[in-house]
């Protein structure tokens, strides 16, 4: 396979400057196939279907069509085929050496077609003339069986009217700049409709600038402002304190799509391919006309620099319209502007929402959010000044580099011997490592990496995974941390309960990554629904369930992800875990239900999205396990704390229970004989609390459980005031179920 | 428990009982004062607790107690309801009024404060409390001024006082003098008796056929029906009127386990109401049929009898066991229903002619002794 497909490719290659004569004569060659010329010409494509080798099916084909073949004959083109092979051998070494730095352009690709295609269009006499046994060029040969083919389907059908020629198309044939690309197809990235453009914009400026600020190392304050223009159009600007960007590069980074530094390194990031900001700042050209407006100072003393930049689609080259100096009251940092054509919404993937992920998922941030529309600013401060340690760049492990890769990787090398390139641009590959797998695809040790054959090269392939190799250094991967993760949650989340699990770092195809979960459970994000209060009919559990399904964070290298939920492997390994065990309703096949946020997060050097919009992280097996066991983790927890609520209520329901009937007790015992009312009520209340709980050796777990009330009463109460509605009843009110059967019978309390 | 004298007047009787709550309350609000549990003294009424005084021929309450406590979930409710109960039949005594326990069921449910609670949420919640109640305080029902609902009728040669209302029991048509659920002596005052014997019948439409027939004319009878089990006021008026009017009492069923144990209850009390086995009770009833063995004596056709389900075979195993059908004749009865595998109704009689029953086969019974006790 390999071998073929470097021929084809390496073919034009060769040819130079000669292509032209090169194809007329491999025009010739096809033309036999049709019917009239078979039996004249039926050593030539014997040849060349042979000298291409490796593909019988072809000659085969052929034989098949030309009914006048003898066995003879065949023998006698065999031998024909067998004499040219090996004339053609060594053009075709030669070919594939200069041919191999192309392997992956994509243009002799895309020629090939064309060229086939002229043969089998081009007028059948001219075959006839040509003197065809010669031929040594195998270039065509593995479509002229093809073309045949096609030809011959056309010849025994009625002729089509040719509409173009290949001259007249190739007129139109030319390049596609990336950036003209991304204009049509701007859904790609995240720009298809209005409210997601905004959304897109700006998280990618904020990608970039807590990137930036965490490379640098330099605690992030970044200012995410959102000006209404009109109802359809804002002007998004960020502003971050990192490191800067030195002028000369600016215009490239802002406005030209695929320039970034993120691309050609092995390093855990959120951005990874140099598209985003640039793809915003064309997005904002595109429906607003105007430019993008970059201020950025790299340090105290220097100039910032203000820049105003308009991006050529058509060439994918920044054109500067503006280029200030300006004072900047800031010792270094960019700030970025893009008017752009996008709505505001609050709610569920609002930009509100993902600034509100973006602070849990980067508890060192400082992240002020000015929202439109007269809406107060955001601010929390950090939740810790730690940064978070920095990633590790590494090199590809092995385990997960294809063949292709491997191919251009060898081409690439420095390294003198296949030895030492194994080594320097594996990591993990160690001198035994390396010399285990030459052996293993019998290889020479001190063959050039450059000079090897495709054969090697997949032998070489294969070998790899026979061959035990340590998992890469996880040190390249830096996960948010389980401390982190709960103050994140703890600063944007008011809730009850909050617990977090970082698993130990893994390897999915050689690619390390390490998954982390975090859970807050009750408290703020109850009560959007219904009351928290002792409802008689329902159990806790019940009650919680009606808050609906739980809210999913999905983070990747602490970037939010917003679509595509139910696509992504963090979605599966969330519904596929049993929360029931853990104390949740969970109907079958479906997040589980209640006031719960759950947040999962992958960091890896190369986070496996399904798609190029970043939106969902594909299904590995070792992904979806690490996933699993760090939900079970967070389930574990959230279980034993909702059993102890549970057990907290369960007191307090008691109480209440014997308080509602105390009131009654009072009144009938009044009616039946002389009482002090005061005094039995005094006493019963008394009676109440002592049996239910205080005293007994459950202490501890009951006053955790009041000073949890207390909180939320206050809360309750503030929230009152605000509102200044004093219609809602303020407290929690003391029912109990009628249905005593779900307490435990006959139980006795003291 | 010790036994109630069942000749103590109700006014007597009730005059105790409005004291015996106020007694109960008290000493529970001493509790409470005291911080200790508050709690209540019920005698268990269940099989367990019941014995059969063989020498008394009655099924008695034993003496287990059980303590129902306020400050214990699954009590909680219930001493409340007694007590709430005690407080509404105080009410009722001191007013002197009497009400049914449906009534009562009413007067007690109310919602609880501001909850959504109801003290009591259907009467079937009310009915036990009231029953616990008896117990607890060893008074009936009645006199805490509580009845039930009229069941059963009653004809024959008797005149009776009832409420002050004088009722000739021999001029009352088809319908017959329904029997009020307090039949004590307050109330009701028997007065000219020319009957020479009770006759219970289970169903009413067997009371018809012999009221139409006017069996208790020619056989000098009373005759009453119970609509299937005998009502606590039928059982009491029975157990007077024998007592008083010296008059043997004989009772007709269905030969099937249901109809054996309507005759056992009326003989000897039945297990729930054990505490007032003593007042209502009639030991010397004498069980006239039908006799699982009058299907061949009578020679009645196959056609006529039912199969016995699963529950009636579970029903007269459980018989079988009862000490109160230990004796031979009973436990022959029984062994041969099972035996047979079926049960025979009343009614299967008509199929020896309409009258049957009330020219052939009660008068044969009578003449020849021919029952059970």
């Amino acid at each position: 396979m390999a071998i073929r497909i470097r021929r084809a490719t390496g073919a034009p290659v060769i040819l130079g400057g000669g292509a032209e004569s090169a194809a007329k004569r491999s025009t010739a060659k096809p033309a036999p196939k049709s019917k009239s010329a078979a039996p004249e010409s039926k050593a030539k494509p014997k040849p060349k279907s042979k000298s291409s080798a490796i593909a019988p099916a072809p000659g085969a084909k052929q034989a098949g069509v030309s009914k006048a073949q003898s066995k003879a004959e065949l023998a006698s083109k065999l031998a024909a085929a067998e004499k040219k092979s090996k004339r053609a051998a060594p053009t075709s070494r030669r070919a594939k050496r200069a041919a191999q730095p192309d392997l992956f352009a994509p243009e002799p690709a895309a020629s090939k077609p064309k060229r086939g295609a002229k043969p089998a269009t081009k007028s059948p006499r001219a075959q006839a003339t040509k003197p065809v046994a010669e031929e040594p060029e195998p270039l065509t040969a593995d479509f002229a069986p093809h073309d045949d083919g096609h030809a011959e389907a056309k010849g025994t059908a009625a002729a089509p009217r040719r509409r173009a020629t290949a001259e007249s198309m190739a007129g139109k044939q030319r390049e596609i700049s990336v950036s003209e690309f991304f204009m049509k197809n701007r859904h790609l990235l995240g720009f298809d409709s209005p409210v997601r453009a905004l959304l897109t914009t700006v998280k990618e400026a904020l990608d970039n600038s807590l990137d930036a600020c965490e490379e640098a190392g330099i605690l992030p304050t970044v200012r995410v402002e959102l000006v209404e223009l009109a109802e359809d159009r804002f002007r998004v600007i960020i502003e971050d304190n990192g490191p800067g960007i030195v002028k000369a590069q600016i215009p490239k980074v802002f406005g030209k799509l695929l320039y970034g530094s993120k691309f050609h390194r092995l390093r855990q990031s959120r951005g990874q391919q140099g598209i985003g900001i640039s793809a915003a700042g064309m997005y904002g050209q595109l429906t607003t006309g105007k430019p993008i407006v970059i201020t950025s100072k790299t340090g105290k003393g220097r100039p910032a620099h203000h820049f105003e930049i308009v991006i050529d689609a058509t060439r994918n080259t920044p054109n500067v319209i503006k280029d200030d100096e300006v004072d900047w009251p800031r010792d270094h940092g960019t700030r970025v502007e893009i008017e752009l054509q996008g709505i505001y919404k609050a709610g569920r993937r609002s930009v509100d929402e993902y600034v509100e992920q973006v602070r849990i998922a980067n508890p060192h941030a400082e992240i002020l959010y000015q929202p439109p529309k007269g809406r107060p600013l955001v601010h929390t401060p950090r939740a810790t000044n730690d940064l978070p340690r920095e990633p590790l760049e590494i090199k590809p492990h092995p385990y997960g580099v294809e063949l292709g890769m491997l191919q251009r990787i060898l081409q690439e090398t420095e390294a003198r011997s296949i030895l030492a390139a194994l080594q320097t641009e594996f990591s993990r590959v160690t001198p035994k490592v390396a010399e285990e797998i030459l052996a293993k695809a019998v290889i020479s040790p001190r063959a050039k990496p450059g000079a090897l054959k495709p054969g090697e090269v997949e032998r070489l392939h294969k070998a790899i995974p026979q061959v035990k190799i340590f998992a890469p250094p996880s040190a390249s991967v830096v996960p948010i941390g389980e401390d982190l993760i709960r103050k994140g949650l703890e600063r944007e989340i008011q809730a009850e309960f909050y617990t977090s699990a970082t698993r130990p770092p893994a390897v999915y195809r050689g690619n390390p990554f390490q998954v982390e979960a975090g859970l807050a459970y009750g408290g703020d994000l109850r009560g959007r629904i219904g009351d928290d209060d002792l409802s008689p009919e329902k159990t806790a559990r019940e009650a919680d369930a009606q808050q609906g399904p739980i809210t999913l964070l999905r983070l990747a290298n602490r970037v939010p992800l917003q679509y595509q939920q139910s696509s992504c492997a963090t979605f599966k390994g969330v519904i596929d875990t049993n929360w029931r065990g853990y104390g949740l309703v969970q109907p079958r096949g479906s997040l589980p239900q209640g006031p719960m946020v759950l947040l999962v997060h992958i960091a890896s050097v190369w986070v496996p999205f399904t798609s190029e919009s970043k939106e969902s992280v594909a299904h590995y097996p070792e992904i979806l396990k690490e996933i699993s066991l760090a939900l079970q983790e967070c389930g574990r927890r959230l279980g034993s704390f909702l059993r102890r609520r549970d057990a907290e209520r369960h007191d307090q329901r008691r109480r209440s229970i014997f308080e509602m009937y105390i009131g009654e007790l009072v009144d009938s015992l009044d009616k039946l004989t002389k009482v002090d009312r005061p005094a039995l009520q005094k006493d019963l209340l008394l009676l109440a609390h002592k049996h239910t709980g205080d005293g007994n050796e459950d202490v501890a777990l009951v006053v955790g459980a009041s000073k949890a009330v207390e909180k939320r009463d206050d809360e309750l109460s503030k929230k009152e005031q605000e509102k200044a509605a004093g219609t809602k009843k303020p407290k929690r009110r003391k029912t109990a179920s009628p249905q005593l059967e779900l307490l435990n019978d006959g139980e006795e309390i003291a | 428990m010790t036994a109630r004298k069942s000749t103590r007047s109700l006014k007597a009787r009730g005059g105790d009982a409005a004291p015996k709550m106020a007694d109960l309350a008290a000493r529970v609000v001493k509790e409470i004062h005291a911080h200790r549990n508050p709690s209540l003294s019920i005698p268990v009424r269940t099989l367990a607790n019941v014995t059969f005084d063989r020498k008394k021929s009655i099924i008695e309450l034993g003496g287990q107690r059980q303590s129902r406590y306020l400050f214990n979930v699954g009590q909680a409710r219930k001493f409340m309801q007694t007590f709430l109960v005690a407080s509404a039949c105080k009410e009722l005594l001191d007013a002197g009024k009497t009400t049914s326990i449906r009534d009562l069921y009413y007067i007690t449910k109310h919602t609880i404060g501001d909850t959504r609670q109801n003290t009591f949420e259907e009467q079937e919640e009310s009915d036990p409390i009231i029953e616990d109640l008896e117990v607890t305080l060893d008074s009936l029902r009645e006199e805490m001024n509580l009845f039930a609902a009229n069941r059963g009728a009653m004809v024959g040669g008797l005149t009776l006082v009832d409420a002050g209302d004088t009722i000739d029991l021999r001029r009352l048509g088809s319908g017959g003098w329904s029997v009020p659920s307090i039949v004590e002596d307050n109330v009701i005052q028997f007065k000219k008796c020319d009957a020479e014997m009770i006759l219970l019948v289970e169903k009413d439409a067997v009371w018809r056929r012999l009221n139409e027939d006017k069996f208790w004319r020619k056989h000098k009878a009373i005759l009453l029906h119970g609509q299937g089990m005998a009502s606590r006021g039928v059982r009491r008026l029975l157990s007077r009127m024998v007592r008083e009017l010296k008059l043997p009492l004989y009772v007709l069923v269905d030969n099937d386990p249901w109809g054996f144990y309507i005759y056992s209850v009326v003989k000897q009390g039945s297990i729930n109401l054990a505490y007032e086995s003593v007042r209502m009770a009639v030991p010397e009833a004498r069980f006239l049929g039908l006799s699982s063995f009058d299907a061949e004596k009578y020679a009645l056709p196959g056609n006529v009898t039912i199969r016995l389900d699963e529950t009636d075979e579970k029903r007269a195993k459980q018989m079988l066991a009862y000490p109160w059908f230990h004796r031979k004749e009973w436990q022959k009865e029984l062994q041969h229903m099972m035996h047979r595998g079926v049960k025979l109704e009343l009614e299967a009689l008509s199929s020896k002619g309409i009258s049957f029953i009330s020219e052939e086969y009660l008068p044969g019974k009578l003449r020849d002794k021919q029952w059970l006790v």
